[in-house]
């Protein structure tokens, strides 16, 4: 039975883990959309869910990787990227997708981000961003706007916020986009066509958060900070990254900002090793080892 | 270029290449890695070695991403390892907590040198045992291995490996940087005489897999991501099923569990060498650098006639305590000598009990102890 009380399934429960639920997310916060997006665009991607691994940081984005029934991982705060990085080019096969909150990917894992984004590594980043710590109860964070109040930031926040999709386009990411959780079908096109692209991939999505943000900023209530998304997005695709700030309750240019292509780093490296070695590289050598790992323990 | 697999033979290397080679032969196929001194060589070893043998080496922004970037790749199914030195080693803290909380297998070196903060980067030290032991946050057991030579630098990052596949938990190989540095003979063995442990994976379909759920000595089958068992693992307090569950009797179960898988197999992970002890006033405990200067002064002590044995921790984590409880009860005094001030002494103290004395041998580091330190102090422990 469903939360409901009905017996009907809905498309996207094989791939939740009903056993958690219900989930810790607030009322009006926009995280339950975006998660239906992200596992909606993965059915239709038509990727072998078997590979695919979620690994989120902490926060309350963090804890998508937990209500997933897939291969996840919860870690710690900001190291979802470099936790991601050895396992995609430990095994090239896994379809890595790193599911996080904008505290944890961009303050205290920023340093991470650049260089994954800088290096190519094939994965999915989708990075909610609902500019404060709402875990810990509305502090300002890197992607606060200017004069927002937060907890940290009584008077309103002085400090210039990060631009997310500049940041990751600069540092190197070949598809770096922005929705906000109101524009479910567009997010949902976003996300499918990303998990079809090789190398990294940056999607940020704006989302309410009325209990720790909205309330100190004249949206108090999810509806209210839907509204203002619905009333100020300005779709813009292939729009210069430079000029998407976001201004506090000011327009939020929305799109497809950069869709390139560019070897990854495991190409690379594959590159070098063939060049170097050639046919005398031991092809299985690899998989040779893993077996040893992977061997059944006698019981 | 040409390459080359697994060496075999005989090798005049130093101990950092040495730990390298020992984490090839165990089968280790991913390094991930920030250069620092004096591990350097060991990162710039592997950086060679790797790509022959069809690993991955990656150098990461710095130690926290070395250390996650190593654990998503035990996750993979590959054999991993990072290799770092003081500054290196407290970042690593955070996820050496998470390896731990995550239970994955993976090895960290550390080649010791001198601190706090910078320190001498150049020169030696021992003042990362207490850190190795509590340096992440919170409550956990752990397994540290102390080299003395190149040669133990080799052997000991394979047996790294097969005890961090064995208990699914962080092994740390703490050396130093004289031994790093130093080069000596290595020997390989040939593969075929390599033991090497393999995981344990679950032999239960993904429907009734549990992640946590342990076998008889609490250590539980470990699922690869990209299997099918479709598993959640979290670094927060969790059940069998790898959920969190915010509870004191969840953080019971849990942690008790996480320790006493260590603690409970002693007698399997602990390795010390004894010489002499029976009949013995005196013992001198050591480790590491610090074990091969006393062993040296052991042997002088004993050409004036004093009854001196030496007790080399070759484990060093967990603390061999039940030896020291027993030795306590039949000499006067156990000499301590270790390049810091007072970290392996204070658990030979808290060992002894009051039964016999503990007389530290302290250098703050930059050097080895002169052997006539240690030996003036075994000759204070007999009078």
């Amino acid at each position: 039975m469903n939360q409901n009380g009905s017996d009907e399934k809905h498309y996207i429960d094989q791939y939740l883990r009903q056993d958690r639920m219900p989930h810790i997310w607030c009322p009006g916060c926009g995280l339950g959309s975006i998660l239906h997006c992200f596992l909606s665009s993965l059915i239709k991607s038509g990727i072998d869910m078997d590979k695919v691994v979620v690994v989120s940081g902490i926060g309350c984005t963090g804890r998508a990787a937990g209500y997933v029934k897939l291969d996840s991982f919860h870690t710690t705060h900001g190291r979802a990227i470099p936790f991601a990085t050895g396992l995609k080019i430990a095994n090239p096969e896994l379809q890595v997708v790193v599911f996080s909150g904008d505290g944890d990917l961009i303050a205290i894992g920023g340093n991470h981000l650049i260089h994954a984004a800088r290096r190519n590594i094939d994965m999915t980043v989708i990075c909610v961003n609902n500019f404060n710590y709402g875990m810990t109860g509305g502090q300002l964070g890197p992607t606060t706007p200017l004069g927002a109040r937060t907890q940290t930031s009584p008077l309103g926040n002085y400090e210039r916020p990060f631009n997310l999709p500049y940041l990751a386009a600069a540092s190197g990411a070949v598809y770096v986009a922005r929705w906000t959780s109101m524009h479910v079908r567009r997010l949902e096109q976003t996300i499918t066509e990303a998990l079809l692209k090789r190398g990294f991939r940056f999607i940020e999505v704006i989302a309410p958060c009325p209990t720790t943000y909205g309330r100190r900023n004249r949206q108090p209530t999810g509806l209210d900070q839907m509204k203002y998304y619905r009333e100020n997005s300005i779709i813009r695709h292939g729009a210069d990254p430079k000029d998407v700030d976001i201004d506090l309750n000011g327009k939020i240019i929305v799109g497809k900002f950069i869709d390139t292509e560019r070897s990854t780093y495991s190409d690379l490296l594959d590159e070098v090793v063939q060049r170097a070695f050639g046919a005398e590289l031991l092809k299985g050598d690899t998989s040779k080892e893993k077996a040893t790992v992977a061997a059944p323990a006698p019981k | 270029m040409s390459r080359r697999g697994p060496l075999v033979g005989e090798f005049f290397m130093n101990g950092d290449i040495a730990c390298a080679e020992g984490g090839i032969s165990a089968g280790c196929r991913f390094f991930a890695g920030y250069p620092i001194t004096p591990a350097t060589e060991v990162a710039e070893r592997m950086a060679e070695r790797l790509p022959e043998v069809g690993g991955i080496y990656i150098q990461m922004e710095d130690e926290l991403a070395s250390m996650n970037a190593i654990l998503g790749a035990s996750w993979a199914g590959v054999k991993a390892m990072t290799a770092t030195s003081g500054p290196g080693f407290s970042l690593m803290m955070e996820n050496l907590g998470l390896g731990i909380m995550l239970e994955t297998p993976c090895v960290l070196v550390n080649i010791q040198r001198a601190g706090p903060s910078t320190g001498l980067p150049t020169l030696t030290g021992q003042g990362d045992m207490m850190q190795a032991r509590w340096g992440s946050h919170g409550l956990y057991s752990i397994i540290a291995l102390s080299p003395s030579s190149p040669q133990e630098c080799y052997q000991h990052t394979i047996k790294a490996f097969n005890l961090s596949e064995k208990y699914r938990i962080p092994v740390l190989v703490m050396a130093d940087e004289i031994v790093g540095h130093m080069s000596e003979k290595v020997v390989i063995p040939p593969p075929e005489d390599i033991t090497l442990t393999p995981r344990r994976k679950p032999t239960v379909s993904p429907e009734e897999y549990l992640p946590y759920k342990p076998d008889a000595d609490l250590v539980p089958p470990m699922a690869n991501a990209g299997e099918g068992y479709r598993f959640h693992v979290t670094g927060l307090t969790h059940d069998e099923r790898g959920y969190p569950v915010m509870t004191a009797e969840a953080q019971d179960r849990l942690v008790r569990r996480l320790v006493d898988k260590i603690e409970r197999n002693k007698a399997d992970i602990i390795e010390i060498e004894e010489d002499g002890i029976d009949g013995a006033d005196v013992v001198v405990c050591s480790y590491g650098i610090s074990a091969r200067v006393s062993e040296f002064a052991v042997e002088r002590a004993r050409d004036e006639g004093i009854k001196v044995g030496m007790l080399r921790l070759v484990t060093v984590w967990p603390f061999p305590e039940e030896t020291i409880r027993q030795i306590a009860k039949r000499v006067k005094a156990f000499v301590v000598p270790e390049i810091n001030y007072g970290q392996i002494a204070l658990e030979v103290e808290r060992c002894a009990g009051g039964a016999a004395n503990t007389i530290l041998v302290p250098h703050m580091g930059g050097s080895a102890h002169r052997p006539e330190t240690i030996i003036d102090a075994i000759r204070r422990a007999v009078r």
